[in-house]
């Protein structure tokens, strides 16, 4: 196990190098952001070369990508043009959009595992219908639209919520973006567990324990359960870095100061610091999460071995 | 059941990291809460709240709460106002004596004086520190030593700017301008502290000026708190107890969270929203014009729009454009179709003439097609407006304009959009010359003069003269309106300068902006000035 660990490590080494080196490609293409500092008119030729001089930006791009890799090792992340150090907006957006992401999170848990066993047990009855044509509307309904109704229905129609989550990012105000956030994967959750549930209830080791005269309740939660869980374990962690990175949407209809915004402002701006030191700290999230889920297989199946 | 404890171990780490989580957040700030303190929407100012390095609306709204200058622009008429100058002294219009009023200090107790002036403007104009309106102080003698184009400054400070004693400094400039004086009321001209010099890093992270209101807390990002200053030594005492602007990530949920109530003021009504406006809002809305012109703009390094004939294709453009129609619909007459290159907000005595581009900015298709045709037809057969993709909605006007256009040449190839990703590409390949046909221009005012609006942009290689137009005549009398010390006369030359600009039509005018905000109940006395900020200092709390 500690060796699988260790070269599950190790091979993250080069999938970082390479997914920050494309970005911060990608992000040199789009032209000199300087250009856009100055608003509607032009920088003066002088401040502008001494801007680039200062974010290092006169230099080729291979040299830039080194000089900022090894800054990256010392824990410096750049600084933003607006003069705040990188890492000082990652101290400001991560706690928020970590919070949004394990609300969302627990919703998919909760509703999506829940209403997934329901359905998977009452197979073609009227609640599995009615279940799974909702989650073809919840998936089929963007975002924006949940997100954006909710907001005027709730916030404003009903006074239950406040529309703008306010900068400290509170739990309870982001119970309601947590959801819309959720929304689509939950959908999925519950769609994944059905499916799972209703072949795994077939299954001759469901069947023994029901002979066994084991309580009902027993069997559903640690043989039926348990065994139908990997896929949706799978799918959950994978989607830890798709919904922290994906929040771009849900932050800016709420108003929350997170990940996905300070990404959007770092792109509109062509901010290379922000955009690139975020999507490198989203990039460690997404293999840190893929390397969970791969342990916990054992832990819900003790059959899978890691040599 | 080895497993079974492993589980249990996930589920407590959930837990664990779930409640950990939780105590990051809780407490009551909301929208309209504390007593007397207005709640307004803003955004994330792009460069540090410096006076000389702020060239945006957002941080620009700030530092006029936070600092007052030799001169004040009326909230109302946009006239120049002596504020902190007692007098302002010349005989040449080169050489300018200031005397600075006694007994005004800044919020940390620090007696404003004239070295306050000349070391900021010194500070300003040096090209090490990197401000972004270092060019402001260019017309300030020296400046070229202290800000070369090329290469290391050459002397530490202006040699224009000198202190004569406590309250009084002279400013030398290296070329006549007479209403130089009425320029002081820009930010950038602003006096600094020496705390600003001593500690950098803390003065950044909370300013101290010499306005109405001082910093309360500062989160960079998300929200600035200010509070009144009872030792402001100004006429224009806040009269509400302070502002608190939250940055919102998107001007429509700060609409909403007016409407819901948690917000007292927004200035910048999102286009999305201006149908329901008037049912949200009554009139609680604010829509005034300011100093905001919008133009399309030529790229006239390009041969093939530099021709000599191109007057009268460019001017046929101009005539082939509905405006009406298009502020009308497209933007709920938030806009006024432009009538010449400035802004109503100059008012008729300040150079604003309704009648100065005539029948050139009047739709007339007849008239568009005959003059494009004389002028040789469209270069390469097909108008491509280039325009920022990004921010402002500007697609849906840019597509009516072409529409229009092809409308009246009957054609629907004749004029397409050219959207360009980001705002900061698209400066990117103006800066480089690279438009393919004309491009949005928009111009909002540094202060209100006739010159801000002519000079920067049409002038000879002026800073924002994006589409390098040039025009000796044109040059030439803007030359002699600056070295006029009449400032009547001066304006009336301004005049013919702009006549020049509309002759060879070196941008064609669109429409000006108007300011638009709307406030709650709580809040009254509200209004925007002619820069389309609100008076936050004269809002009161009901």
């Amino acid at each position: 196990m500690g060796r699988y660990v260790i070269r599950r490590l190790l091979q993250m080494i080069p999938v970082f190098f390479g997914a920050t080196l494309l970005i911060f490609l990608m992000v040199n293409v789009m032209g000199d952001p300087i250009a856009g500092l100055c608003g509607d008119r032009q920088c003066d030729p002088a401040t502008a070369a001494q801007l680039r001089k200062e974010f290092g930006l006169d230099k080729p791009v291979w040299q830039q990508y080194l000089t900022y890799m090894g800054n990256v090792f010392t824990g410096d992340f750049g600084t933003a043009f607006n003069g705040q150090p990188v890492t000082e907006l990652m101290a400001e957006a991560f706690p928020v959009t970590i919070r949004l992401t394990l609300v969302a999170i627990f919703f998919e848990i909760v509703i999506g595992i829940t209403l997934g066993v329901l359905t998977g047990l009452k197979r073609g009855r009227p609640v599995d219908t009615s279940v799974l044509l909702l989650t073809l509307v919840v998936i089929s309904v963007p975002t924006f639209v949940t997100g954006l109704i909710l907001q005027l229905v709730l916030g404003v129609e009903w006074g239950v919520i406040k529309p703008a989550v306010s900068p400290e990012a509170p739990l309870n105000e982001l119970i309601i973006p947590g959801l819309v956030l959720a929304s689509v994967s939950l959908a999925y959750v519950t769609r994944l567990t059905r499916t799972s549930i209703a072949e795994n209830a077939r299954s001759d080791y469901v069947r023994t324990a029901k002979a066994k005269g084991l309580p009902r309740r027993r069997v559903i939660s640690r043989h039926l359960l348990r065994n139908s869980l990997i896929p949706v374990v799978t799918f959950i962690g994978t989607d830890i870095g798709a919904l922290m990175g994906g929040a771009i949407v849900t932050e800016r209809i709420f108003n929350i100061h997170g990940v996905g915004y300070q990404l959007y402002q770092g792109i509109l701006r062509q901010n290379t610091q922000t955009v690139v030191g975020f999507v490198t700290v989203l990039v460690i999230v997404f293999l840190v999460a893929n390397l969970l889920v791969d342990l916990l297989y054992a832990v819900l199946d003790p059959r899978i071995r890691y040599a | 059941m080895r497993g079974a404890t492993h589980a249990k171990w996930a589920v407590c780490a959930v837990a664990i990291a779930l409640a950990a989580t939780a105590c990051g957040g809780g407490s009551d700030s909301g929208g309209g809460g504390a007593d007397g303190i207005v709640s307004s929407s803003w955004g994330d100012p792009q460069n540090p709240l410096e006076p000389a390095n702020t060239n945006e609306v957002q941080g620009g709204k700030v530092l006029d709460m936070l600092f007052r200058g030799l001169k004040k622009y009326d909230p109302k008429t946009g006239a120049a106002q002596d504020m902190l100058a007692e007098k302002i002294v010349t005989t040449d219009s080169t050489n300018f004596t200031i005397t600075v009023k006694d007994g005004w200090t800044f919020s940390n107790g620090e007696k404003v004086t004239a070295k306050s002036f000349v070391d900021a403007w010194n500070y300003g104009a040096l090209l090490k520190n990197n401000q972004k309106n270092a060019y402001f102080f260019g017309y300030i003698e020296g400046y070229a030593q202290v800000h070369p184009e090329t290469g290391e400054p050459t002397a530490p400070a202006l040699s224009g700017l000198k202190v004569v004693n406590d309250t009084t400094f002279t400013v030398k400039l290296n070329q006549k301008f007479s209403t130089f004086p009425d320029t002081l009321g820009y930010a950038a001209y602003s006096p600094l502290p020496t705390a600003f010099f001593n500690d950098h890093a803390a003065w950044l992270s909370k300013p101290i000026g010499n306005g109405p209101y001082t910093v309360d807390s500062y989160a960079k990002g998300s929200k600035l708190s200010m509070r009144k200053w009872d030792g402001y030594m100004g006429s224009d005492k806040a009269q509400n107890g302070g502002i608190d602007l939250n940055v919102y990530t998107d001007n429509n949920t700060a609409y909403t969270d007016l409407t819901a109530g948690n917000l007292d003021l927004v200035d910048d009504v999102p286009a999305s929203q201006l149908k329901n406006v008037q049912a949200d809002l009554g009139d609680r809305y604010i829509n005034t014009p300011a100093g905001i012109i919008q133009t399309l703009a030529f790229p006239f390094y390009d041969k093939a729009w530099n021709t000599p004939n191109g007057a009268k294709v460019r001017t046929g453009l101009s005539m082939a454009i509905n405006r009406q129609q298009i502020t009308d619909t497209i933007f709920q007459k938030t806009r006024t179709p432009a009538k010449d290159w400035t802004s109503p907000v100059l008012g008729t005595d300040g150079g604003f003439d309704d009648t100065l581009c005539g029948s050139a900015c009047e739709y007339n298709a007849a008239e568009a097609k005959k003059l494009i045709t004389e002028g040789g037809g469209i270069p390469g057969g097909q108008v491509k407006i280039s325009y920022n993709a990004d921010t402002g909605s500007h697609k849906e006007w840019v597509d009516a304009v072409c529409n229009s256009i092809n409308n009246v040449l009957g054609n629907d190839q004749a004029c397409v959009g050219n959207p360009i990703g980001t705002f900061a590409d698209f400066r990117n390949q103006i800066g480089q010359h690279k438009m393919p046909g004309p491009f949005r221009a928009g111009w909002q005012m540094d202060y209100p003069l006739i010159q801000n609006f002519l000079q920067p942009l049409y002038y000879t290689n002026a800073s924002s003269n994006d589409g390098q137009w040039t025009n000796a005549d044109f040059d030439k009398l803007v030359d002699q309106a600056n070295a006029e010390t009449d400032t009547a006369k001066a304006v009336e030359t301004f005049k013919q300068a702009e006549e020049v600009v509309r002759d060879q039509m070196a941008a064609i005018p669109l429409w000006y902006q108007n300011g638009s905000a709307g406030y709650s109940e709580r809040v009254s006395n509200v209004s925007l000035n002619p820069f389309s900020v609100p008076v936050y200092n004269e809002i009161k709390v009901n």
